[in-house]
């Protein structure tokens, strides 16, 4: 399954790379490319995990960048 | 101005205030030491916050942590005002980023602000308001001027002038009556339509090409990876060169520590890549953006590379070169006036909808009167035969005029021809052509005048129509009578034949050419006759079907190629000399604080050029 998600408020480009390596690196996840211009992440996933990734993504953002919010 | 800009914007002012206090009045100097130390606090408070929580996330090289260490070990070496400046400058250079990029990010969007909200929809006799997405197909709209058609659909009454600019660049509104097909995104200006959808709005053009647009600039280019791949080795190589520079040269020389921690810290300060990581992609989100302003859409900044070191341009003729709708273009009457000749072939083709036919039917423009007609007959592969007003006439091909055994002249022109014989004589022939679009010739010079080496053109059409089309425009190459098949082979054998750095771009409009388009290094397709399957297998689609915006979107792309390698050149060679400068102790922190943040204006200033595109659109200049 692929997902658009934004994130709101994620205004600067190291960040978008830091978010896209972290989340990479989740197991399971297939590609994941955060695009800072557009403000949002494209997650590619397998279907049964994909809620679980997604949750854990979150928690990284949300480590990562606390002034991002997370809109699915 | 978001929120959090606001909010940043207003501890600059307070911070900047308390500085200048601190500097320029003549405290005592523990008050001079508590206004900066309140200043740093406003200022920096979030930053020394985010250094501490980041370091027990496990993050260590994060900006926030150099930034904290650099203007924490510059008060305690007891350079206050430094300290604090350093901790201000990356505020406002933190700041102007975000909203940079906010203001170029909503200019973008603005562009693509084609989505309709609503459709008046026709229930029992009256308009009720609702979303385009709940509008069924075969529903009755109305679209009062002003607003947004919200689907595609075919108008049933009133006349009007659409603004279609928002989807194709053109600023030359076009005037629409009922019977034809309007698609949505256009803007009604005039009068009230009436109007029969004809596709849901998922299928609807506007759907499609925001979904295009939203998701063009996903796939990254090579600069851009590189840029992130560079930022993640830049960061930690810093920061080890200034702990060596922090504790080495000291040890070696035995020179004061001072001295050298002070010069680590202007390292610390230079440590963050920023400068690269917005402005590159905000160059080819600008340059994306800008060629959505004259109706390209380009599907990633890859695509935007690989057109700027365009090599080989590829044509499919019909469609892309062509206009793919046919016109009679000669007329050679025999025994008769030509009206007359156009008259009996119009009558004998009344019954058929084959393109050839049409445009015979429109050169005729009058009505025709059926009553006249009698006793058609087709006769297959070869014309048609009718009686009209008594009158046996025969209209189709040479050989139609072979077997009826009548007397013709062989017309020499190019393209197809009718002929035409009335009561076993012959009456003359009708040449049809498919026209070439107006601007495909400026088109082909354009090209030829941005450096591109080959211009080829790939059809299914014969030979001699083929050559002749080629000819006129002054292509290079033409390869004519091809299957879809071999021109994927066409392709295959022209992408050996370029350079390894150039590329291939082919230039296509029919279904048959979707595997083409995927083949190529860029396809690009027309968007306003193209097939759907063609727009989807292209990496870039002409809104307006002009083929000479292909030069357009290749200056642009250029263009933005050059300003990102710009900005890499600048930042890294204005940080690189800071470094050695800083090493050596000719550089202070306000020459580090330049390099960082001074940098990362100048390099987003530059990267928003790639926006402006209006001197790239050379239609308009036809």
């Amino acid at each position: 399954m692929k997902k658009t998600i934004k994130l709101i408020d994620l205004d600067c480009g190291h960040c978008a790379a830091k978010i896209q390596s972290a989340v990479k690196k989740i197991d399971g996840v297939i590609d994941v490319s955060v695009n800072f211009m557009n403000q949002k992440m494209v997650l590619e996933a397998p279907d049964d995990k994909f809620d679980a990734i997604l949750a854990e993504a979150k928690e990284l953002i949300k480590k990562i960048e606390p002034d991002v919010t997370v809109k699915v | 101005m978001t929120r959090k800009q606001k909010h940043l914007l207003a501890r600059i002012l307070v911070a900047a205030v308390l500085f200048f206090t601190g500097s320029l009045l003549h405290l005592p100097d523990s008050i001079e030491m508590g206004v900066y130390l309140s200043c740093y606090v406003v200022i920096g408070w979030d930053i020394v916050w985010k250094a501490v929580t980041n370091i027990l996330h496990g993050q260590i090289f994060d900006e926030n942590f150099l930034m904290t260490i650099a203007t924490i070990g510059a008060l305690v070496l007891g350079e206050h005002s430094e300290g604090v400046a350093v901790m201000l400058f990356y505020q406002v250079g933190e700041w102007f980023q975000s909203y940079a990029v906010s203001k170029s990010r909503r200019s973008i969007t603005s562009l693509m602000d084609i989505r309709p909200d609503y459709a008046n929809v026709k229930q029992d006799g009256k308009l009720v308001q609702v979303d385009p997405d709940e509008v069924s197909i075969g529903s009755t709209i109305v679209v009062k001027p002003g607003e947004r058609i919200p689907l595609d659909g075919t108008i049933i009454k009133g006349s009007s002038t659409l603004d279609t600019s928002a989807l194709t660049g053109e600023s030359i509104p076009r005037e629409v009556e009922p019977g034809m097909e309007v698609i949505s995104g256009c803007i009604n200006q005039t009068g009230i339509l009436t109007i029969h959808t004809t596709k849901e709005f998922g299928e609807s053009t506007v759907a499609k090409i925001l979904d295009l647009v939203e998701n063009a600039s996903d796939k990254k280019g090579r600069l851009e990876n590189f840029i992130t791949r560079f930022a993640r080795y830049y960061t930690p190589a810093v920061v080890f060169a200034a702990l060596a520079l922090a504790i080495l040269p000291p040890i070696i020389t035995g020179q004061a520590f001072s001295i050298w921690i002070y010069r680590a810290l202007t390292f610390l300060v230079i440590s963050c890549p920023c400068a690269l990581v917005i402005s590159i992609p905000l160059s080819f989100f600008g340059g994306i953006g800008g060629a959505s302003k004259i109706g390209v859409l380009v599907k990633g900044s890859n695509y935007l590379e690989a057109l700027a070191h365009a090599e080989m341009v590829v044509f499919d003729k019909t469609g892309t070169l062509t206009k793919g709708s046919f016109a009679v273009s000669e007329i050679h009457s025999n025994g008769m006036k030509d009206h007359q000749l156009l008259e009996l072939a119009a009558y004998a083709e009344d019954y058929s909808n084959h393109p050839i036919s049409l445009s015979i039917k429109n050169a005729y423009g009058k009505k025709i009167d059926n009553t006249r007609i009698t006793d058609v007959q087709e006769i297959a592969g070869h014309g048609v035969q009718a009686l009209i007003d008594g009158k046996t006439v025969l209209a189709g091909n040479a050989k139609l005029m072979g077997k009826e055994h009548i007397k013709y002249t062989a017309c020499p022109s190019v393209g197809t021809v009718v002929y035409v014989a009335c009561d076993g004589k012959y009456a003359g022939c009708i040449v049809i052509e498919d026209e070439i679009k107006t601007d495909a010739p400026a088109a082909i010079r354009s090209l030829k005048s941005t450096g591109i080496r080959r211009t080829v053109m790939l059809t299914g059409d014969s030979d001699a129509v083929g050559k002749k089309v080629a000819d006129r425009l002054g292509l290079d190459q033409a390869y004519t009578e091809l299957l879809p098949a071999d021109k994927v082979e066409r392709v295959e054998d022209l992408l050996k034949q370029k350079s390894e750095k150039g590329t291939l771009v082919f230039v296509g409009d029919g279904i048959n050419d979707a595997p083409v388009l995927a083949r190529a290094d860029v396809g690009i397709a027309m968007g306003g006759l193209g097939s759907d399957a063609a727009i989807e297998a292209a990496d870039v689609v002409l809104m307006t079907d002009e083929p000479s915006k292909i030069t357009s979107v290749m200056r642009i792309a250029r263009k933005t190629i050059h300003i990102a390698n710009q900005n890499i050149v600048f930042a890294l060679g204005i940080k690189f000399l800071v470094l050695i400068l800083g090493a050596l102790g000719y550089a202070n922190m306000w020459a580090a604080v330049f390099a960082d943040v001074g940098v990362s204006v100048i390099a987003i200033l530059n990267a928003i050029r790639a926006m402006r595109v209006k001197r790239f659109d050379i239609s308009s200049q036809i």
